[in-house]
């Protein structure tokens, strides 16, 4: 298996990183290394075996819903790289 | 008194009792010393005036029946710490400030311990050396050059060099073990569940555990005593009965029945490794332990199989970052421009190059052959330990396939990086305890360390024998403080 150029700016997208030529050409020499390397689990037969999700054991528990945290508003805001009053601010989004 | 960052934890900790210290002074004392220590660049944020205030404010009204009573601890920074900066090694997490307390920290705090400050580690907690971080590499104090081991390479640094008398790390393929190994320290990577996982950075949410790093075994059963709690904030956290782990800590092993895997055995494995873990076997047999030979057939598909689970959830879990609500971000033209910038700015290549993989092993077209096949293969994995366990009631292995290396040898080969966590992937894999304790030096004088597996929940016995095994070994940490001018 072989990832090429065009593979990589699919994946790229799909996980919104920007990449130039340069960076691309280096993630799939990387990435190939990597997957040659993954392959070694074809060399086992597992149709018959059940996935293993979570090592942890047990159902999830429930909880009554009640508020426990405080109104932290202008702290979590503060965390905004643009800060703005009262909103998260991004680019544009429709015309 | 000059030498109390020379003291144990369990040693400050009797001290303050006694009154022949006070906090104030054991604070200032590692205070001090860290800032001598910047060369280590163990520190990503120091915190020293709040922590020297606190420590006065302790010795005010001194609460004594507290278990770490004014003790000042620093902690790896992947863990949120309200109002103080976490960055988890990021440039994207630069300026983010928590506005809430991690668990396992706050159950630190409950117990009477002053934070100092946030320690170096690799970006998101990936990687074997911390040469990932921003916030640049790690020394190693055991030589110049050298690196500590990673992901938790700051803390390791720290607790080695006696900048903090204890701390905690994460583990997720081997982080803690790892530069625990490299640096000479004790660490223990607890059984998932054990230890609450709210407020941790989240890199691989079904590997990550938090654990203790000491100097020694007792400070470490002392400390996992303080963390390990259940907690409903942590879905997958367990409530189970925990021991008093210090408390009940004795080296009497006799009779435990100690597994030798033969796949631990692999190509390429130095000398000096095969040889240390021989010594292992006759120390444990000094201590009453009996030797099994055992197998896990699965071994040697560990860290494929880890290398597409562990990615495939760093993917979904650092989707978050996006340059919104917190964090670093680049401008762009559009939404979507200003968030592939973000990302491809605000990351580091090691990263980058984890969420692409774990995004193309959950893409569409992949799943089946990728992610379902490593989920598969895990249970495989677990299945081992499972069969293995009816015979044994824990494993002895080496910790880590080599010594320290030094900074900048393996950055441009992620496989040969990768290899570096052989031995203790599988145990993340099965959600398993494993301790790794100082057990001898190679020819350099790097230390090598030895891994002890355990029954899940089952971190008693693993400390007893630690406990039991780090007294034979009598091991001593060859440190001489070069970087101190």
């Amino acid at each position: 298996m072989s990832i090429d150029l065009k593979t990589i700016k699919h994946i790229s997208k799909l996980s919104r990183i920007s990449v130039d030529e340069k960076k691309a050409e280096k993630l799939a020499g990387d990435l190939n290394s990597i997957f040659d390397f993954i392959e070694k689990l074809n060399e086992l037969k597992t149709d018959n075996v059940e996935p293993l999700t979570s090592v942890a054991e047990t159902t999830l528990k429930l909880r009554s819903d009640e508020v426990k945290s405080k109104n932290l508003r202008d702290q979590v805001i503060k965390n905004s790289p643009k800060e703005n009053e009262d909103y998260f601010v991004v680019p544009k989004v429709i015309e | 008194m000059s030498d109390i960052t020379k003291q144990s934890l369990s040693e400050l900790v009797e001290n303050i009792k006694s009154k022949k210290l006070s906090s104030s002074e054991v604070t200032k004392a590692f205070v001090e010393r860290s800032e001598k220590s910047k060369e280590l660049n163990a520190y990503i944020t120091e915190d020293y005036a709040n922590a020297l205030n606190k420590a006065k404010k302790f010795d005010e009204k001194p609460d004594l029946d507290l278990k770490l009573p004014g003790i000042p601890m620093a902690v790896k920074d992947l863990f949120c710490t309200r109002d103080l900066r976490t960055t988890a090694g990021s440039k994207i997490l630069n300026n983010f400030v928590p506005t809430y307390e991690s668990t396992v920290t706050q159950n630190i705090w409950n117990e009477g311990a002053i934070l100092m400050g946030k320690l170096n580690c690799d970006e998101f907690a990936m990687g074997s050396s911390n040469e990932t971080s921003f916030f640049g590499n790690v020394q190693n104090p055991i030589d110049k050059n050298l690196v500590p081991g990673g992901s938790s390479g700051g803390s390791s640094s720290a607790v080695a060099a006696q900048l903090t008398p204890i701390t905690i790390g994460t583990d997720t393929g081997g982080s803690i073990r790892q530069p625990a190994s490299f640096t000479g320290t004790v660490g223990l990577k607890p059984t998932y569940g054990s230890c609450s996982r709210y407020g941790i950075v989240a890199f691989a949410s079904s590997l990550d555990q938090a654990g203790p790093m000491a100097q020694n075994v007792k400070d470490c059963a002392l400390l996992h005593e303080v963390i390990s709690t259940y907690d409903e904030k942590d879905s997958t956290s367990i409530d189970f009965k925990r021991n008093e782990y210090s408390k009940e800590l004795t080296k009497d092993i006799k009779g435990k029945k100690i597994g030798i895997p033969k796949e631990y055995r692999v190509d390429g494995m130095p000398k000096e490794i095969e040889d240390l873990w021989k010594k292992g076997i006759e120390y444990a047999k000094d201590c009453g332990a009996e030797i099994i030979d055992i197998s896990l057939p699965h071994t040697n598909y560990a860290l494929p199989t880890y290398y597409i689970v562990a990615p495939a959830e760093a993917s979904s879990n650092l989707a978050r970052y996006d340059g919104v609500k917190y964090g670093f971000r680049a401008e762009g033209e559009n939404l979507i421009e200003m968030y592939e910038k973000t990302r491809s700015e605000g990351f580091g290549a090691e990263v980058q190059r984890r969420i692409m993989i774990g995004t193309y092993v959950l893409s569409s077209g992949y799943y089946d052959a990728y992610y379902l096949k490593a989920q598969k293969v895990r249970k495989l994995i677990k299945n081992d330990f499972d069969e293995a366990y009816k015979k044994v009631d824990a494993i002895l292995t080496p910790s880590t396939p080599s010594s320290a290396f030094k900074i900048g040898e393996k950055t441009n080969d992620p496989v040969s990086m990768y290899l570096n966590d052989i031995f203790t992937v599988p145990v993340n894999l099965a959600g398993l305890p494993g301790i790794s304790i100082p057990a001898g030096q190679d020819a350099k004088g790097y230390p090598l360390g030895l891994q002890i597996i355990g029954k899940a929940f089952d971190e008693q016995n693993i400390l007893n024998i630690a406990y039991a095994m780090e007294d034979k070994i009598n091991f001593k940490n060859n440190i001489n403080d070069w970087w101190i001018k």
